[in-house]
C-alpha cells in the first residue's frame, strides 16, 4: 500500500497525517511533544510509534506492507521563521515586503522606513532574526535609500541570509556591496516593481528556498533529513498554500471560490484570505498599495494562553463580556485571561471554563477579522459621498474555515467564527456577509499544503472531503 | 522613445474628474515620460509617496472642482520634509474659486511652492514644453 507522510513539527506538537494513495482516505494522525532542544527525532520517533500502532491496531493493517512515497514536512518549530523587513515608504515598499513575508509564513518581528541609522541597524544586529528581507524603490526608481541600507548591513557584516527584492536598478551595485562583505545574499524580483502594484510571489518563493536550504539547519533540525525527504516550508505557509489550492482548485478539480481561514492558537491568530477583495459597491474607489490574493495577518497579541493578557487588553472586559452574555459583572475576567496565561498548557475541563475561552476566542475572532479584512473611509466630494478602500473587500467570501484547539473542540464553533461576520451596526468593515462555516477537524491543513505541492489533485479532494460543514 | 523622466500626476482632494487626468496620462506618456498616475480624489501623501519610491523629477497637480487652493496647502513644505527638494512642482485646471484675476492666482500658488501655475484650458502640451526646459532636456 502506497502512502503520504505528512509531518507538522509545530512549536508545541510535532503532527503526523498518513494518507493512503489509493482511496485518498486518512490513515491516521498522531502527535507528540515537540522536541527541538536536544532532538527534533525524539519527539518524531514518539508520534510515529504512535501512528504505527494505530494503524496495526484500529485499521488492522501491517504497518511493514505500508510503504510511504514521500515523507515531507513543514515545520514552525524553534520560533518559528522569524523576519526584519526594511522599505523605503512605510505605505509602499516597506508595506509590500511585510505583506510578502506573511505570505511566506514568517513572523515579521519590525518593518523599517526610509533610511536606516546605526541604532536601526544595531538593533537588526543584535535581533535573532533569521532572515532579513531589503526591499526600496520601484523599478527605476529610488536607488539611493536602499543602497545606503545594503552599504550599513554590509558594514555589520551581518551573518543572516539577506533577501534582496527592491529597485532592479540598483541591484548591480548592491551585489557588488554584498560580495566585497561576504555576506549571504540571494537576489529576487523586486516586491513593488511599479507604483501600488505587489509582486510577492518571487519573495514568498525565495523565502521557502532560504528556509529549506538554510533556516531548518540553522535551527538544528538537519537530522530530520536523514529520515525523511524535506523539511519544505514554514507550517503557516502551509496552511496558506492548502488555502489557495482549496480556493482556486487544481488541474482537474473546482476550487471553492473566496474563502478565509481562522487559525485561533495559544500565542497568535492567524487569518488568511484568498481572494481579490476588488470593491463590490458602486462609488468605492480601492487607495493604496493593492493586496496579494493570498493574504495572511497574524494577530500577535490575541491569542488563547499566551496571549490571554494581550487579547484582554486589545478586547476590553466589556467585549469578552459580552460573548459571556455576563450582563451583571458576575464574572471575573481579568482573573480568567491571567489563569491561562499563566498556565499556559491549560486544557479546559469544565463548562465554565469551556465557556469562557469560547467567550475569548469570539473576542478574538472578530477583533483580528476587523485588523484583516477591508474598511471604508467617506470622502465628501461636490458629486456626493465617495468611500476609499483600504484593504481587501470580502464581503462576498464564500467559505470561512476555522482551525486551532478552540474551534474544533467546540461544540458551536459556528459562535465564535460568527463574531467576525459583517456587522451592520458597523458598516465600513468589509467582513464576509453570510459565509459558510467550515471546521478543520482533523487537522489536516498544514498536512494539505505539503500535499498540494506533490498533488494539487488529491489534496483538493481530500479537503472537500474532510473539512466539515458546521450548521 | 522613453526620456527617462519620472513624472507623477493625479488630481487633488476630492476631485474626482477622471477623463483630462487620462489625457494628461496618455500625452506624457506618449511623449516618453515616465508617467506614474496616482489617480483621482488624491491626497497630498500619495503624490509624495509615489515621488519618493518613484525617484520622480515632477510632479503635476491638477485640481479641476474649484478647491484647489485648500487642496495645495502645505504641499511644498511637506514635499522638502520628504526629501524632494528638488522635484519641480506644477499645478493646473480650475484650481481656484470663480474668475478670480488671473496673476493674483499665480502669484499665490508660486508663494506655495509651485514652479508652475496653468491657467484653465492650458493644453498638457504646453506643460510639458515646460518640463523639458525645467529638467533640462532641451533650452
Amino acid at each position: 500500500m502506497n502512502a503520504y507522510l505528512l509531518i507538522d513539527f509545530g512549536s508545541t506538537y510535532t503532527k503526523l497525517t498518513a494518507v493512503d494513495v489509493a482511496t485518498e482516505e486518512i490513515l491516521a494522525t498522531a502527535k507528540d511533544i515537540t522536541t527541538v532542544e536536544d532532538d527534533i527525532m525524539i519527539g518524531f520517533k514518539k508520534a510515529y510509534q504512535k501512528l504505527k500502532l494505530w494503524i496495526e491496531e484500529e485499521k488492522k493493517i501491517k504497518f511493514d506492507d505500508i510503504n510511504f512515497i514521500k515523507k515531507i514536512a513543514c515545520s514552525s518549530a524553534a520560533g518559528g521563521l522569524k523576519m526584519y523587513a526594511i522599505g523605503l515608504v512605510p505605505e509602499l515598499t516597506a508595506d509590500a515586503a511585510k505583506k510578502a513575508a506573511l505570505g511566506a509564513g514568517a513572523r515579521v518581528m519590525k518593518t523599517y522606513s526610509y533610511e536606516l541609522n546605526k541604532s536601526e541597524i544595531e538593533e537588526i544586529k543584535n535581533s535573532n532574526a533569521d532572515i532579513l528581507l531589503l526591499a526600496g524603490g520601484t523599478d527605476g526608481g529610488n536607488k539611493k535609500c536602499i543602497i545606503h541600507n545594503a552599504k550599513l548591513i554590509a558594514d555589520i557584516k551581518i551573518e543572516i541570509p539577506v533577501l534582496l527584492a527592491g529597485n532592479k536598478s540598483a541591484n548591480d551595485e548592491i551585489i557588488e556591496i554584498f560580495e566585497n562583505a561576504n555576506i549571504d545574499y540571494i537576489v529576487t524580483e523586486n516586491v513593488m516593481p511599479k507604483l501600488n502594484k505587489i509582486n510577492e510571489k518571487p519573495t514568498r518563493e525565495a523565502i521557502r528556498k532560504i528556509f529549506m536550504t538554510k533556516i531548518v539547519e540553522a535551527k538544528g533540525m538537519k537530522n530530520a533529513e536523514d529520515f525523511i525527504s524535506g523539511i519544505l516550508m514554514p507550517t503557516p505557509a502551509a496552511v496558506l498554500k492548502a488555502a489557495e489550492v482549496l480556493a482556486l482548485g487544481s488541474d482537474d478539480e473546482d476550487g471553492l471560490g473566496n474563502l478565509m481561514v481562522v487559525d485561533i492558537g495559544g500565542a497568535t491568530t492567524d487569518i488568511h484570505s484568498l481572494a481579490e477583495g476588488d470593491p463590490s459597491n458602486a462609488g468605492v474607489i480601492p487607495r493604496g498599495l493593492e493586496e496579494p490574493f493570498a493574504k495572511r495577518t497574524v494577530e500577535g497579541d490575541l491569542g488563547m494562553r499566551y496571549s490571554a493578557l494581550s487579547l484582554l487588553e486589545a478586547a476590553g472586559t466589556k467585549k469578552i463580556r459580552r460573548y459571556l452574555h455576563d450582563d451583571h459583572k458576575e464574572i471575573d475576567v481579568k482573573a480568567h485571561c491571567n489563569h491561562r496565561h499563566e498556565n499556559i498548557m491549560m486544557v479546559p475541563q469544565t463548562p465554565e471554563e469551556i465557556f469562557f475561552d469560547e467567550a475569548m476566542a469570539g473576542a478574538g475572532t472578530e477583533i483580528a477579522m476587523i485588523r484583516h479584512c477591508g474598511w471604508l473611509e467617506s470622502v465628501f466630494t461636490p458629486m456626493g459621498v465617495m468611500y476609499y478602500q483600504h484593504g481587501k473587500d470580502l464581503l462576498d467570501v464564500k467559505y470561512v474555515i476555522g482551525t486551532g484547539g478552540v474551534l474544533v473542540h467546540s461544540k458551536n464553533p459556528r459562535n465564535i467564527l460568527e463574531a467576525g461576520e459583517f456587522n451592520k451596526e458597523q458598516p465600513v468593515h468589509l467582513l464576509p456577509r453570510a459565509p459558510n462555516y467550515l471546521i478543520d477537524s482533523t487537522y489536516i491543513l498544514s498536512a494539505m499544503g505539503l500535499l498540494a505541492g506533490e498533488n494539487p489533485d488529491m489534496a483538493v479532494r481530500i479537503m472537500k472531503k474532510y473539512l466539515e460543514k458546521v450548521n | 522613445m522613453k526620456n527617462g523622466k519620472t513624472i507623477v500626476i493625479g488630481v487633488i482632494g476630492s476631485d474626482c474628474h477622471a477623463v483630462g487626468n487620462k489625457i494628461i496620462d496618455h500625452v506624457l506618456t506618449q511623449q516618453g515620460f515616465n508617467v506614474i498616475n496616482v489617480g483621482v480624489i488624491s491626497p497630498q501623501e500619495d503624490f509624495i509617496n509615489a515621488a519618493v519610491e518613484t525617484d520622480a523629477d515632477a510632479i503635476i497637480i491638477s485640481s479641476l472642482y474649484g478647491h484647489g487652493e485648500l487642496d495645495c496647502q502645505g504641499f511644498k513644505a511637506k514635499c522638502d520634509e520628504a526629501g524632494l527638494q528638488d522635484v519641480k512642482l506644477y499645478v493646473g485646471g480650475n484650481i481656484v474659486v470663480g474668475k478670480q484675476e488671473w496673476n493674483s492666482v499665480e502669484a499665490r500658488f508660486k508663494d506655495m511652492g509651485f514652479d508652475r501655475v496653468y491657467k484653465p484650458g492650458t493644453p498638457i502640451e504646453v506643460t510639458a514644453e515646460d518640463m523639458k526646459k525645467d529638467l533640462g532636456m532641451i533650452k
